[in-house]
């Protein structure tokens, strides 16, 4: 089966590869479209939904998008699964705590995905490994224009493309880039460089859309508004803040080791243990101790350890991963026992044997 | 934890700094938007009343609530729910609301025109009145499809054809007025064609 196959690879955002890895872990754009003759996922009838479902279902799988594409009814799921599509940043917690008929086409590649009924009908969403963004536009950009030769997107000649939500008319785009900021948080400089982001209209939230509560030091920049401006110039609305964010987050993990290397090297090796020996753990602890040794293998504080394999524990220690993984449904208890046994088992034998 | 403003989750937790006073707000990601571009533009905008309080300028109370009542020929939504659960119903009421929602999404966004991509169809015959790009043509079939479902409650099963016919004709017209290569195929699980049957279940679906 499908899933099982993902279970098994390591997903396209999660590669560590790609301009910038060490700070940027992923870009992404997504395009929100509806078809012109139904209404709003919201506002349509079960039967309308499932027209909805079976009209893009059909064509979805047809058109060349350059991806060969898998088709998952979200309804026929379990709920672990649709979990699991959630932490891989395949669907959104929404789509998958939905009802009714819905569903996703991945490409074996991980790079797209294309949500059906979720807020809107149509979700177009690319993810890239690393700072990537021109990239990540141009292959959104050739699926939606295959897709439109063979669905009428809503379309207004003033507003443009239509959306369920008015926050999301216009261009319906919504780019995001993933950031790993342990150094500012560290150095609390963090909620500085927040407020100032959002005074230029760009929002921040967490890893997995948790509001600003963000697990790990993981910071996820978007643009707010898609009308108005083309999909280009809201692209570089948050291209052009990265690099500024690189460079402080680059210039605070300088002082750190500079001014604080005793301190830091302490922190980084502390978390390394815990990780190492623990006999249970919470996703929100490993998230925390994994981000604090990421860092440290970055600033060659940890020599043993691979940039790629923290981003690996990142995603599979997750809860419905590590369900899947063991093959076995577990409550929180079980859950934080199987994750310290899963670390500890990982880093005994260098990652090389993940079970 | 809810948001101040209505009943979704609240997604956004901001630490307000203000002359040594410090005020937690808890807002969902849509008010959050509005109050963060409001705090932004200091002054003109009126006070954090969300999506809602942006309406209410210059506005009484008579005439937000007339406002309210307005409805969509074609889904039915009035304007009321739309500010209720802030998503809209159909493509339409960009439309039918186009003046109620002018100042809001000027709010939202700070622009009131596209400027992005746009379809890439073109009219048969290069008749650029025809407008292929707008889709407002095919919004009429949403329309067609509640009186479908109408007639049939009302077992009306010869309206109920006509209406069919009439759906099959609109998705025909757009089809031809567009250029071959991007027309809308309407040969299979088109709408109009299984409607009878499950659409009577969907009929007394609570407006």
């Amino acid at each position: 089966m499908k899933l099982d196959a993902l279970t098994a690879s390591n997903g396209e955002w999660l590669k560590g590869t790609g301009p910038e890895a060490d700070i940027v872990m992923s870009s992404r754009v997504r395009l929100a479209r509806n078809l012109a003759q139904y209404p709003f996922v919201g506002r349509a009838s079960d039967h309308e939904r499932s027209e909805i479902e079976q009209f893009l279902r059909g064509r979805l799988t047809r058109v060349p998008t350059g991806a060969t594409l898998d088709y998952l009814d979200l309804g026929a799921l379990e709920e672990l699964d649709r979990q699991f599509l959630v932490e891989r940043q395949l669907i959104s917690r929404e789509h998958a705590e939905a009802t009714g008929a819905r569903g996703v086409a991945i490409d074996t590649q991980e790079q797209v995905s294309l949500m059906v009924n979720e807020e809107d009908h149509l979700r177009i969403q690319c993810l890239h490994s690393g700072f990537d963004l021109e990239a990540v536009w141009k292959q959104v950009r050739s699926v939606d224009d295959e897709i439109e030769t063979v669905v009428p997107y809503a379309f207004h000649d003033r507003w443009g493309y239509l959306t369920a939500c008015p926050t999301n008319v216009g261009t319906g785009i919504r780019v995001s880039v993933m950031l790993h900021l342990p150094a500012l948080v560290i150095t609390r400089q963090i909620d500085k460089v927040f407020r100032s982001l959002h005074k230029i209209s760009l929002a921040v939230r967490g890893l997995y859309g948790e509001g600003s509560q963000a697990f790990g030091d993981f910071y996820q920049i978007s643009n707010q508004t898609t009308l108005g401006r083309s999909e280009e110039e809201l692209i570089s609305q948050v291209a052009d803040v990265v690099p500024v964010l690189i460079d402080y987050e680059r210039r605070a993990r300088e002082f750190l080791v500079q001014e604080t290397e005793q301190n830091v090297h302490d922190q980084v090796s502390r978390a390394y243990g815990i990780l190492r020996t623990a006999q249970t753990i919470s996703v929100e602890e490993t998230m925390q101790l994994l981000s604090r040794v990421r860092m440290g293998v970055l600033l060659g504080l940890l020599a043993d350890v691979d940039v790629a394999d923290i981003n690996l524990l990142l995603v599979r220690t997750q809860p419905a991963h590590l369900q899947k993984l063991r093959g076995a449904e577990l409550d929180t208890k079980d859950r934080n026992i199987e994750r310290a046994r899963f670390l500890r088992k990982y880093f005994e034998s260098g990652g090389t044997e993940a079970n | 934890m809810r948001c101040q403003q209505c009943e979704k989750q609240a997604m956004f937790h901001i630490t307000e700094l203000e002359t040594g006073d410090v005020r937690e707000i808890h807002l969902c990601e849509d008010h959050a938007r509005v109050y963060l571009n409001q705090a932004e533009g200091e002054g003109q905008a009126d006070e954090a009343g969300g999506a809602a309080g942006t309406l209410g300028v210059g506005h009484t109370a008579e005439e937000l609530s007339q406002l309210d009542q307005k409805v969509c020929d074609m889904c039915g939504i009035t304007f009321f729910e739309f500010r209720n659960q802030g998503r809209l119903g159909c493509p339409h009421d960009y439309v039918q609301f186009e003046q109620e929602l002018e100042p809001l999404i000027a709010n939202i966004h700070g622009a009131v025109e596209h400027a992005g991509k746009r379809p890439q169809r073109t009219a048969v015959g290069g008749d650029e009145a025809a407008l292929p790009q707008a889709t407002e043509p095919l919004t009429r079939v949403i329309g067609l499809r509640k009186e479908i479902r109408e007639a049939i409650d009302h077992e009306e099963y010869e309206e109920a054809g006509k209406l069919r016919d009439e759906i099959q004709h609109v998705l025909s017209a757009w089809h031809a007025s567009v250029t071959p290569n991007v027309a809308v195929e309407h040969s299979e699980g088109e709408p109009g064609q299984s409607e009878e049957g499950e659409a009577g279940r969907d009929a007394g679906r609570p407006e």
